[in-house]
């Protein structure tokens, strides 16, 4: 019996075990599936959380409840990966033995790369919305909030769901004229790119959107720290930023069990070949989603399509034939605008 | 399109960067420093070559990364290149414009 073990239980992993119990030979393959948690988050729901149009119990699902029968689900942290020996070591002590690994523990925020950001005021008028903690807490605090000076704030790129920071403004803006208080509230998006968005065509559109919600800009916002004393957040050209209420989304890294591993690249990510979704240092390591170091977004529709190649390639390495290069970067999205409309 | 740069004919893209790292020397470096307001020194000129050096690579280039070079501080990049360091500082070296955003 050979072992297929996939690593994270998230969109990505959830997908491959999915598409794998139904073409693996059951007889030849177990296909193990390792997540350190019960709950399986519906992470585009975070989005909606702050603004009470989600609840929290539609972004919690049972991890379970995803994964198919035949799928041998393990829940444990997982410790370390070890690509010379063919294993993976677990909290527990447990060992796995592989043949084939892929690599699915997605991407974290870590606001504590930012001097200054998880300080005494993380929680109290510093939030993030990228975890499930941080965009309930930021709901509780706009429930009661009486307005000024809203900044949302992206640290630094890749982030996950690169669109999802300006959706927040959108809302936002939404949010506030419903409760009848927008003229309390200043909004003012801050980013480290030179415009609202990464690709030329779609930064025109946005920022018309954004002068028609009459949200403010600030691009090219490196930030080096953040004073929580003065509220105000400041870049390395010395550039300042003043906010009553800042929503940042930290720097995005690949999980600290790739660094632990010697997998990951600076941001923790796994270097992968681009095309065909094999990582570049170990032959029987495949990676998907956020935890790979693509030049592609970090999204769901993107390991949608991911998940499929990987899956015919998975099948080729098995059986000794040539990987496809097939991958190319391919995303679907619809992006909220608030007042229920989307383009 | 060609842009005359240093008194040669030069191909760049629609933002001014070059499209062919061939025709890319200290003549041309100076001509486009000047262009942005810079005077090179030798500190420009370590910038320069570490970012060169990474390209080459094929070693995506950011602020992150610039952090870890060991050539230079933060600080010291804005300074160099004030404004935007970073696509300022690939345009004189002759690459193309970063693409740490995705």
């Amino acid at each position: 019996m050979k072992n297929l073990v996939i690593l994270g239980a998230g969109t990505s992993g959830t997908m491959m075990a999915n598409h794998l119990v139904s073409s693996l030979p059951k007889k030849e393959w177990k296909i193990s599936i390792v997540d350190q948690y019960k709950t399986h988050y519906y992470q585009p729901g975070f989005l909606f959380l702050p603004f009470d149009i989600y609840t929290t119990k539609q972004v919690k699902k049972k991890g379970s409840k995803f994964l198919p029968k035949g799928v041998n689900y393990i829940q444990e942290k997982i410790d370390l990966i070890v690509p010379e020996n063919n294993k993976v070591l677990l909290a527990d002590g447990q060992e796995l033995q592989y043949d084939v690994l892929i690599v699915a523990t997605g991407t974290k925020t870590v606001p504590e790369e930012i001097e200054g950001m998880k300080g005494p005021k993380w929680y109290e008028n510093i939030f993030d919305f990228y975890t499930y903690e941080g965009a309930k807490a930021l709901r509780n605090k706009f429930r009661t909030w009486e307005g000024g000076k809203l900044v949302v704030h992206i640290t630094e790129m890749p982030i996950k769901c690169p669109v999802a920071p300006l959706e927040f403004a959108f809302l936002a803006d939404s949010y506030f004229k419903n409760k009848g208080m927008r003229d309390k509230v200043d909004i003012t998006f801050v980013t480290p790119l030179d415009g609202a968005f990464t690709k030329p065509r779609a930064t025109e559109a946005l920022h018309y959107l954004l002068e028609e919600k009459n949200i403010k800009e600030v691009t090219d916002f490196n930030i080096e720290r953040v004073d929580y004393e003065n509220n105000k957040i400041i870049d390395y050209a010395d550039t300042e930023v003043d906010y009553d209420l800042l929503v940042t989304v930290p720097t995005n890294m690949g999980d600290p069990l790739l660094e632990r591993s010697g997998l990951g690249d600076d941001l923790n990510y796994i270097p992968t070949n681009k095309a065909t979704l094999q990582s570049t240092d170990h032959e029987n390591i495949f990676a998907i989603g956020d935890a790979t170091n693509l030049p592609a977004s970090k999204a769901g529709s993107v390991a949608h399509f991911e998940a499929e190649i990987l899956t015919d390639n998975i099948l080729r390495y098995i059986n000794n034939e040539e990987l496809k290069e097939d991958f190319d970067g391919h995303a679907n999205c619809f992006i909220e605008t608030g007042i229920g409309t989307c383009f | 399109m060609k842009k005359i740069i240093a008194d040669r004919e030069i191909d760049v893209n629609e933002e001014g960067y070059l499209v062919d790292f061939n025709q890319w020397d200290k003549e041309v470096c100076r001509s486009l420093a000047e262009e942005q307001g810079i005077s090179m020194t030798d500190r420009h000129w370590d910038v320069i070559e570490y970012l060169q050096d990474k390209h080459q690579k094929e070693e995506p280039l950011s602020i992150r990364g610039i952090k870890k070079s060991g050539v230079i501080n933060i600080k010291e990049f804005y300074s160099l290149f004030p404004g935007g360091p970073l696509k300022k500082s690939t345009l004189i070296a002759g690459i193309p414009k970063p693409k740490s955003c995705i």
